[in-house]
C-alpha cells in the first residue's frame, strides 16, 4: 500500500510531522523494556537488563510485553508504560 | 508518420533494477504498452522480434505502464526485450501519451524518425524494413498473415481521470506549492488529521494533491495569489491554501469562488475576525449568499435552510472555519476563547430565497446588481432563536412579535450595541406583505415595538444589567431623559433581513450579533467572482 500524500492546510510555520522527544544526556529513574513478542526479543532484553544492572545500578528496569507483535500495543499498556517510565526500550527484531 | 520531434530524456529501470538511460547516442525503438490492452499484447511478439533481430545495434525497449502487468507480459510472451517500468507514469505523462501502444523510432539524439499509435501491420513491417536498412542486418522472419491489418490502441494509463490529476499535480509545472505531508501507509489518514489538530472535531476529507488540483479548477485565479491575511497569526491565505481547506471541508470545485469571496470578507478590518474568534462571547460568521450562484451550486434557501443536509450550505460555511483554524491558527483554547461557543462554530451558510419575496434581496439593498452573486458575513453569537407566531393576522402584529422576541437578544435591556440577522420565513412574510408593507416599514415597526423609556432599561433589584445612570453625569438622568424612548437597535440598518425557509410553517428566526460598529464587527458583503 502506498503512503498517502496530502497538502499542508496550515501556514506552514510549525513542523507537522511528529517530532522525536528531546534526548536527555543522562539516564535516570525507570526504564521500561518492551518486548513486542517477536521470537527472541526476550533474549535481547534479558542481556540488556544484565548490562543495565551492572552499569546503571540506580536505574530501575521494568519489563513489559505486547500480547502480539502483529497489532499496536493496547491502550492500557501504553498508558501504564507512560505512567511508570521515563524511558522505553523496545525490542523489535526476531 | 509524424514530423520529427525531440523526445525528452529519461531514466527508467527494468524489473531487475537495471537502469536504462535515454537517449544513448544510438538508434532506439521505444514502445509504450500496458498489459490489459489487447493491441499492446498483439504488438509484443513484433517488438520481441525487433529486439532479437536488431538489438545489437538498436535499443529496442518496451516501456510498460504497470509493474505487475509488465511481469505478466514478460512471462506470457517469453520476452527478452527489456521491459522498463513506468508504473509511476512519469515518462508516459512527459511524452503526453493518449494511446498505447505508442511506438517511436528515434535517432541517437532522441529525434523521432517514425512514430505511430495503435497497431498497423504496414506500420510495423515498414518499421522493421527500415531498421534492416539502417543497420544492414537481416529482416527477422515474421508471418505477417497472422496479423490483422490494423487495430486501435487503448487509452494510456497516464490519461485515466484520477491518475492524470495526480501526474499534473506532481509535474514540474504544477500550480501546487504547499508543503507535502506523507502519511505513512500504516497510519489512518483520518486519525492523522485529528492528531495534527487540523479538523474541527469532525472527519475531514484528506487534501491530496489530486483533490486540491480539482478544487482549483473552480477558479481562474492564480493558485499563489494571496486572497487575504488571516488573523490571528496574520498568515497569508493563497488561493491554493483556501482550496486545500475547501477540500477538507468537503466542498465541490464550483463552491470555491464563494469560499474565496467569504475569506476576503472575513479578513477585512470591518469584519474583525480576530475579535470575532477571540471573544469569550463566542461569535462566528453566519454566511448569506445572494444572486445567481445560489442556484448554480445548489445552495438551500428553502426547507431546512439553516440546518443539515445540503452539501453546499454545510461545506462552504465549514471551509471558511477551516481557513481560519488552519491558516489563521484560531483554535479553541488558543486565541479562540469562547465561554461556551455554539454550533455556528462548525458551519453556518445559507442562501436567500430571493424569488419568494416581493422585496429587494439583501444584496440589492446594499448596492449590488441583482445579477451579482454576493456573499455576506454576519458575526453571530447565538441563534437561530425562533419567533413562534401562528396567530397574528396583520403586518403590525407580525412586526410586533418579531420585535418582542428580538428585544430579548443578549438581554431585554440591551440597547443599541448589536446588529441582528433576521431570517423571515415565507408565511410570516406573506402576513406582512398582504398589508402592503415595505421592508422598511417592518424594520421601523421592530424599532417601535421595542422602544422603552430609559427608566425601564436601568439596572435594578431584578437584574444588574441596564443602562447605567452615571452615563448621564454625576446627577444621573433628568426626568425628561428617563422618559425618553430607546429602541432595541441603534438604527434600522442594524437589522439585516433576509427571506428563507419552507413555505409551510410560521417560524421566523433571529440571530444575535456581537458588538457592532467599528469597535466590534460590521456586516461585510463581497461580490463573488465566478470562474
Amino acid at each position: 500500500m502506498c503512503a498517502m500524500k496530502i497538502l499542508d492546510p496550515t501556514d506552514e510555520r510549525e513542523p507537522i510531522r511528529r517530532q522525536l522527544t528531546p534526548r536527555p544526556e543522562h539516564l535516570t529513574g525507570t526504564v521500561g523494556f518492551l518486548d513486542i513478542s517477536k521470537p527472541r526479543g526476550n533474549v535481547l532484553l534479558d542481556r540488556l537488563e544484565v548490562l543495565f544492572t551492572e552499569r546503571l545500578p540506580n536505574v530501575e528496569v521494568r519489563r513489559y510485553a505486547k500480547p502480539t507483535f502483529t497489532k499496536p500495543a493496547p491502550e492500557d499498556l501504553r498508558r501504564k508504560i507512560a505512567e511508570e517510565c521515563g524511558f522505553v526500550i523496545e525490542a523489535l527484531a526476531d | 508518420m509524424t514530423t520529427s520531434t525531440t523526445l525528452k530524456p529519461f531514466t527508467l529501470a527494468d524489473a531487475g533494477g537495471a537502469e536504462y538511460r535515454f537517449p544513448r547516442g544510438r538508434l532506439a525503438l521505444l514502445c509504450f504498452v500496458k498489459e490489459d490492452c489487447p493491441t499492446c499484447r498483439l504488438s509484443m511478439p513484433l517488438l520481441e522480434a525487433a529486439h532479437r533481430g536488431f538489438g545489437d545495434m538498436v535499443d529496442v525497449w518496451a516501456i510498460g505502464q504497470d509493474t505487475l502487468g509488465n511481469a505478466v507480459l514478460v512471462e506470457q510472451y517469453g520476452l527478452t526485450v527489456p521491459v522498463l517500468d513506468d508504473d509511476a507514469l512519469g515518462v508516459s505523462f512527459a511524452y503526453d501519451l493518449d494511446t498505447v501502444p505508442s511506438v517511436f523510432l528515434v535517432d541517437g539524439d532522441g529525434n523521432t524518425l517514425r512514430s505511430f499509435i495503435g497497431f498497423g501491420r504496414d506500420d510495423w513491417s515498414e518499421l522493421i524494413d527500415e531498421l534492416a536498412t539502417m543497420t544492414g542486418l537481416a529482416v527477422p522472419l515474421v508471418d505477417w498473415e497472422e496479423y490483422p491489418e490494423s487495430r486501435p490502441g487503448c487509452g494510456s494509463r497516464s490519461v485515466e481521470p484520477v491518475i492524470s490529476e495526480r501526474l499534473v499535480a506532481e509535474a514540474a509545472g504544477s500550480p501546487l506549492r504547499a508543503r507535502k505531508i506523507e502519511i505513512a501507509s500504516g497510519d489512518d489518514e483520518h486519525e492523522f488529521l485529528f492528531d495534527q489538530g487540523l479538523t474541527d472535531g469532525l472527519p475531514a476529507v484528506p487534501p491530496t494533491p489530486e483533490r486540491v488540483l480539482r478544487m482549483l479548477s473552480g477558479t481562474k485565479r492564480d493558485a499563489q495569489e494571496v486572497v487575504a491575511i488571516v488573523p490571528p497569526n496574520l498568515a497569508p491565505a493563497t488561493v491554493e491554501k483556501v482550496a486545500i481547506n475547501a477540500v477538507m471541508a468537503g466542498c465541490k470545485a464550483e463552491y470555491l469562488p464563494v469560499v474565496l469571496a467569504a475569506v476576503e470578507a472575513m479578513c477585512t478590518d470591518e469584519f474583525n475576525i480576530h475579535g470575532v474568534s477571540a471573544t469569550t462571547m463566542g461569535a462566528s460568521p453566519a454566511m448569506i449568499v445572494n444572486g445567481p450562484i445560489r442556484e448554480r451550486i445548489g445552495m438551500n434557501s428553502g426547507l431546512g435552510a439553516l440546518g443539515a443536509g445540503n452539501r453546499a450550505n454545510a461545506t462552504i460555511g465549514r471551509a471558511i472555519r477551516f481557513v481560519l483554524r488552519n491558516v489563521g491558527g484560531a483554535k479553541s483554547g488558543g486565541t479562540e476563547r469562547s465561554t461556551l461557543a455554539s454550533p455556528i462554530k462548525f458551519t453556518l451558510a445559507f442562501a436567500e430565497w430571493e424569488e419568494r419575496s416581493p422585496w429587494n434581496p439583501y444584496h440589492v439593498d446594499h448596492g449590488f446588481d441583482p445579477e451579482d452573486s454576493v456573499v455576506t458575513l454576519f458575526a453571530a453569537t447565538a441563534g437561530p432563536t425562533l419567533v413562534v407566531d401562528q396567530t397574528s393576522t396583520s403586518a403590525r402584529q407580525m412586526g410586533g412579535s418579531i420585535g418582542l422576541v428580538m428585544e430579548t437578544l443578549a438581554h431585554p435591556r440591551a440597547r443599541g450595541s448589536q446588529d441582528t440577522l433576521l431570517v423571515l420565513c415565507p408565511e410570516h412574510l406573506d402576513t406582512i406583505t398582504r398589508d402592503g408593507w415595505t421592508k422598511q416599514q417592518l424594520l421601523d415597526r421592530i424599532q417601535e415595538v421595542t422602544s422603552r423609556p430609559l427608566r425601564e432599561l436601568m439596572p435594578d433589584e431584578d437584574s444588574g444589567v441596564g443602562i447605567r445612570p452615571e452615563q448621564f453625569g454625576p446627577d444621573g438622568p433628568t426626568e425628561e431623559q428617563l422618559n425618553q424612548l430607546m429602541p432595541k437597535f441603534a438604527n434600522t440598518d442594524n437589522i439585516h433581513l433576509v427571506v428563507a425557509g419552507s413555505d409551510a410553517g410560521k417560524f421566523t428566526s433571529v440571530f444575535q450579533g456581537w458588538s457592532s460598529g467599528p469597535r466590534g464587527s460590521m456586516v461585510v458583503s463581497r461580490k463573488i467572482e465566478e470562474a
